[in-house]
């Protein structure tokens, strides 16, 4: 990391940042991490940036949204479901 | 992705009902849409695939088992089809091995640490912070796109991506690890608008 005083611990912490933010990382590995990151406040930020950044693409992908009018349009026609759709939007 | 909270009746979907055919398009083609979306990249490939999920989807389902739920199902199908289409257009993209783990994406500087994690939840997730969410995914390469779309979007475990993609579950690691990094740094940029407009409040 760059303008950080402690930088080849850190580049060495950021490669395994994935699998650790994830549980995945080995016990020794993970122990290691917690270790960095009490001392050093910049690779604490980078470890909840990041978890933070999958936390809010699953969350906006959990989120139910529209398929748009065209498109849905199109959909049924090629299914050949268009009179049911238009029988639906009616009822 | 792991919402299985359809109301379709199975049973009638699998006799052939095409009401509950068109309930069940309804009610999951929206996110199926925009996982492709994300996966291809473009408009016109991701309603192709989209259309032919569907048509793949009816005919099979006779013979749908509910092992995964049909919303799992749905979803790996519409995966399967957009894979497809991205071997045929670019055959490298997908099976290419590049195990380099560390690079440029690991660089940060100063300026990428922003604690962006104390703003509300009202600014990280507006209108506005989405539409940017969407595009960062869009600006990955592809190779690494694919990987977190699978991973994080989608929630496929790795082996599974790794299976799905032919590559090793190391490599999965790689490029999972890579897109996240890189859409942190860009979050990181983003998000740090709201703290200078602060500032000059």
């Amino acid at each position: 990391m760059k303008n950080h005083n402690h930088a080849p611990s850190c580049k060495q912490m950021l490669g395994n940042l994935s699998e650790f933010i994830d549980g995945d990382l080995q016990a020794e590995l993970c122990s290691e991490i917690e270790e960095h990151l009490k001392n050093c406040k910049n690779c604490r930020i980078v470890v909840d940036t990041l978890k933070k950044t999958v936390e809010l693409y699953e969350k906006c992908a959990s989120e139910e949204t529209n398929l748009p009018n065209d498109v849905r349009e199109r959909l049924f026609k090629k299914l050949a479901l268009d009179d049911l759709k238009k029988h639906q939007e009616s009822s | 992705m792991n919402q299985e909270k359809s109301t379709v009746q199975i049973d009638k979907l699998k006799s052939g009902d095409e009401e509950s055919f068109a309930m069940l398009v309804d009610e999951t083609s929206g996110k199926i849409y925009r996982t492709l979306l994300q996966i291809l990249g473009n408009e016109q490939d991701a309603e192709d695939i989209l259309q032919e999920t569907y048509l793949k989807a009816y005919r099979a389902i006779p013979e749908f088992e509910n092992r995964s739920g049909l919303y799992t199902w749905l979803h790996r199908i519409a995966l399967n089809e957009a894979l497809m289409q991205i071997r045929i257009r670019k055959p490298q993209i997908v099976s290419i091995d590049d195990n380099e783990p560390f690079s440029d994406d690991l660089d940060i500087e100063q300026k990428d640490i922003v604690d962006f994690c104390c703003l509300p939840e009202g600014e990280l997730l507006s209108k506005e912070s989405r539409h940017f969410l969407d595009q960062a995914v869009q600006t990955l390469p592809e190779s690494l796109r694919i990987v977190f779309v699978m991973r994080d979007i989608e929630g496929l475990s790795t082996q599974e991506t790794a299976d799905a993609l032919q590559i090793s579950e190391n490599n999965v690691k790689i490029r999972l690890m890579r897109a996240r990094m890189i859409l942190r740094k860009k979050l990181s940029a983003y998000f740090n608008k709201f703290f200078i407009e602060e500032k000059e409040l």
